[in-house]
């Protein structure tokens, strides 16, 4: 117990678990309206409005999350924050410009005259493309250990394939839930082809995860270690079965709990982040800087965290609020 | 290492700029759409509704140009200024954090229901959510502030082995420059938002839109104006006084003052030759500057020569940038006290029958031409505003403490270079957009045609649309 007494030490854990909750809430928030972005070309006219209107009043808290999580990194890590954003220098700009042109594409895309509206939506389209690739990119280096070899930039291009497609499968599954008739049964058909991109890209994180350091495969193979972490890929593989088999038979009749696929996924994200954190821990900058070495001094962490735990569940309160008005299928989205 | 820095520098300055035309525009307009929803629930007018739902489409833009640019800055510090974080981050830091927390959730979530909730949700909270909007972006400012003015005027911390400590947050927070700093800026939002809502109302108004909304949006912007310029241009004075005490050597490069003076004159014009060290065609009033910033005709004024180390190498700012940049802040806000007060004054005459005021009918065709011209002279005098402010802080990243060279990341200069190109790129591409559609809706508007985002309006909201403008 005299660990917890040490603020040097605890308040470090309590950063990285906050920011890895904000990263958590981000990928599954972000991922589906990213992922809603990255299906466009799929739908057509009609739908794209439909599915814009779905995530709309949602999209800019769901970013705002981003914020959070880096800023955390920023304010808790401030020697790693330079570091891993330095070295991926050139993703982060793809990101920006990539967030920037599908933030302002949700606006122009309803406000510019008629004749751009399929310029506005092109641009969407490919703002999510960029920012969903560019995360997965950022993933797989930061695994890889940050360091650019040859080897491990098309790990990185590998994973920024899968993560865009995980994006677009938690995309799907928010459509279903947000849309009816049609729009719904070709989300469910998208969610059928995405899936595939998740198990790959979770399989392929957790097969590299392993090999790039020995502490890694140490807490996955050797004994005590490896029960702590069984549950996680017997948890994923029985969740995996089962939405393939609902998403067999959806739409449900009286299109009941259409929210399930949603919560699935998420599920799964949730798993896999998990593993990560695990296995990364005590790392903030893989197999060089602990979260220790790395902490702000304990007196502005101990300022931040009282402002957090008075906020943070008010900032999930109404979260819910906002969630539980804009509740249902989407209808037209509209000013008054 | 030096093209690394410079090059970091613009693009750090073009995404700062960038980034500040929104929040300029979202942090007074939020505002200004609580005050138009007020009304119309006091009054059940329908032109007050009628300015707000324009508006909010506006702000709807804005904010969202707003927050993505947004993002970006808070990327920035770790990917060309790790050294800022590295010295300062634990006082940045907490800044940085209680706006997110405090500021940028509140906006984000509530932003969906002002926009989307007006029929979703009752009155009460439907006003709420907007005056949350507005007050969440207050407090944006309120953090970002005090954050900007530390770095200009730092106290209450220690230097631990090269690293800043908090030892007063309160002095930290509330450090000298930030409450003027803090006035200066809302009040530069007011004014830009009067400034736009006038000149976008003229403009519906000269294509033949002038309805109640329009009307009651333009008395609201000009009188906003006309009252709050005023205040503007005192806060700026005594802004400039506190400068003068905390970093002479900038209000010397924003005077154009080489060796120390008494009796220091106003320089309307001046070509500062900072190779030389002094100013050629100098047109000034005598001892003005000296008056006001010392409140003595022969008041003292450091000059510029103070502030240069033993082997030559200059302390201070960059001279020419900082002195235009002032003179182009200065300049704007006289010339919005003179339209603003001039259309009071019009506003103010007597109808032709003589029994009540002209109003906003009172602006002869040709002035309306002027206000659409200034639309967005409150960007202008803003940015120039924060140039001198920023320049004028050079060398220094966070003054006496860590230079701007210190705190600059090691990527290669054609990286930099390169994200540099791509983020110009978007952001011309995407300012043109934006002004473009601005007046677009505007005339949209004036022709009275719906300007609905949404999925294939109904009709019955379409009827009552055309119905009402
Ligand atoms: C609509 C915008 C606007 C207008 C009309 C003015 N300003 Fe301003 N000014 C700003 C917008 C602004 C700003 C962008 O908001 C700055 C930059 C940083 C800050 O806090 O305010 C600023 C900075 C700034 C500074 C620099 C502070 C420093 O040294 O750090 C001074 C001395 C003044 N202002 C003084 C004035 C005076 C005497 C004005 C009289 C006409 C004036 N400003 C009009
Ligand atoms: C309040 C938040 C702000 C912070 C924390 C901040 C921080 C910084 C930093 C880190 C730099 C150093 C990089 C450099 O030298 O270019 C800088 C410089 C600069 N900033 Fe700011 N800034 C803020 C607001 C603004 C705004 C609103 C503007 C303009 C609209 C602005 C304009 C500039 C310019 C032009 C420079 C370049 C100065 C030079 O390089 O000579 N800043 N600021
Ligand atoms: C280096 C400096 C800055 C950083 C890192 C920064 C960061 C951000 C971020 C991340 C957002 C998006 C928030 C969201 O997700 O909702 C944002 C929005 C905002 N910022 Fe900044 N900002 C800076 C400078 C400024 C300055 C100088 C001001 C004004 C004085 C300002 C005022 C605002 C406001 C009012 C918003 C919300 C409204 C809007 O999006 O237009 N910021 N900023």
């Amino acid at each position: 117990m005299d660990m917890f007494g040490d603020p040097a030490i605890w308040l470090p854990f309590v950063f990285a678990s906050l920011m890895g909750l904000s990263i958590l809430i981000y990928v599954i928030l972000d991922g589906y309206d990213l992922g809603v972005g990255v299906l466009f070309p799929f739908a057509t006219d009609d739908e794209k409005d439909k599915m814009i209107a779905s995530i709309g009043p949602f999209w800019d808290a769901n970013e705002t999350w981003l914020v959070l999580a880096v800023g955390l990194l920023l304010v808790a890590f401030p020697a790693a924050h330079g570091t891993i954003l330095t070295s991926l220098y050139l993703p982060v700009a793809v990101l920006m410009i990539g967030l920037i042109m599908r933030g302002v594409a949700f606006e122009f895309r309803a406000k510019a005259p008629a004749a751009y509206k399929r310029l506005w939506n092109n641009v969407f389209f490919t703002g999510s493309l960029m920012s969903a690739l560019s995360q997965g990119f950022m993933l797989g280096m930061y695994v890889m250990g940050l360091d650019y070899t040859l080897g491990h930039f098309a790990f990185a291009v590998l994973t920024a394939v899968f993560l865009t497609v995980g994006y677009s499968f938690i995309g799907a599954t928010w459509v279903i839930h947000k849309a009816d008739e049609h729009l719904q049964r070709k989300a469910i058909d998208w969610a059928k082809g995405g899936i595939w991109g998740l198990m790959l890209g979770i399989g392929a994180i957790s097969l590299a995860t392993p090999f790039v350091s020995a502490r890694i495969f140490g807490k996955w193979f050797e004994f005590p270690y490896l029960l702590w972490l069984a549950p996680l890929p017997i948890l994923s593989g029985l969740i995996v079965i089962w939405l393939w088999r609902m998403l067999q038979q959806m739409p449900f009749e009286n299109d009941r709990r259409s929210w399930l696929p949603f919560v699935a996924a998420s599920s799964l994200w949730t798993l896999a982040f998990g593993g990560m954190a695990y296995s990364f821990y005590p790392y903030v900058v893989p197999e060089k800087l602990t979260i220790y070495d790395a902490a702000s001094a304990p007196e502005s962490l101990f300022i931040i965290l009282i402002g957090t735990c008075v906020v943070l569940p008010t900032i999930i309160g109404y979260t819910f609020l906002a969630y539980y008005i804009f509740r249902g299928k989407a209808t037209e989205l509209r000013y008054d | 290492m030096m093209e690394t820095l410079l090059l970091s520098r613009i693009q750090f300055a073009a995404n700062i700029s960038f980034h500040i035309l929104f929040p300029t525009i979202t942090i007074a307009l939020g505002w200004t759409l609580l005050f138009f929803r007020l009304r119309y629930n006091a009054t059940g007018e329908q032109r007050w509704m009628q300015a707000y739902s324009f508006w909010v489409k506006i702000f709807a833009l804005s904010f969202a140009m707003g927050v993505v640019s947004g993002i970006t800055m808070s990327f920035q510090f770790g990917t060309n200024w790790p050294g800022f974080m590295e010295t300062v981050g634990n006082i940045a830091g907490p800044l940085l954090a209680y706006e997110v927390i405090t500021a940028f959730f509140l906006e984000a979530v509530f932003l969906g229901i002002m926009l989307f909730g007006f029929s979703r949700v009752p009155r009460w909270l439907h006003t709420t959510a907007t005056g949350l909007v507005a007050f969440g972006t207050t407090m944006s400012v309120f953090w970002i502030v005090a954050l900007n003015s530390w770095m200009h005027t730092p106290q209450g911390f220690e230097m631990i082995d090269g690293v800043a400590h908090a030892t007063d947050w309160w002095a930290i927070v509330f450090n000298p420059s930030m409450p003027y700093r803090f006035f200066h800026m809302m009040l530069a939002s007011f004014l830009t938002v009067s400034f736009l809502i006038a000149g976008v109302s003229a403009y519906r108004w000269r294509i033949g839109g002038n309805t109640d909304g329009v009307r009651v949006a333009m008395k609201t912007a000009l009188i906003t104006a006309a009252l709050l310029i005023p205040v503007q241009i005192l806060v700026g004075d005594m802004h400039g006084l506190n400068t003068k005490e905390y970093q002479p050597a900038k209000i010397a490069a924003m005077e154009g003052v080489w060796d120390t003076e008494r009796g220091a004159p106003l320089l309307l014009f001046a070509w500062p030759d900072q190779a030389a060290r002094e100013n050629h065609f100098e047109i000034g009033i005598p001892g003005l500057a000296s008056y006001i910033l010392t409140h003595h005709w022969d008041g003292e004024i450091k000059g510029l020569n103070e502030f240069v180390a033993d082997d030559g190498t200059a302390l201070h700012p960059r001279v020419a940038p900082v002195f235009w940049s002032f003179r182009i802040m200065v300049g704007t806000g006289i010339l919005m006290l003179l339209i603003s007060w001039t259309s009071i004054a019009m506003m103010m005459r007597k109808d032709r029958n003589g029994d009540g005021r002209r109003g906003v009918e009172g602006l002869p065709r040709f002035w309306q031409i002027g206000l659409v011209a200034m639309t967005f002279s409150g960007w202008i005098a803003t940015l120039a505003g924060w140039y001198t402010t920023e320049i004028g802080r050079q060398p220094w990243l966070v003054q006496g403490v860590l230079t701007t060279k210190q705190a600059v990341a090691d990527v290669p200069a054609p990286m930099v270079l390169s994200t540099l190109i791509a983020y110009l790129a978007v952001y011309v591409i995407l300012l043109g957009a934006y002004i473009t559609v601005i007046f677009y809706l505007a005339r949209r508007a004036a022709q009275g045609k719906s300007i609905e985002f949404g999925v294939s309006p109904s009709v019955r909201a379409q009827s009552r649309i055309v119905a009402e403008e």
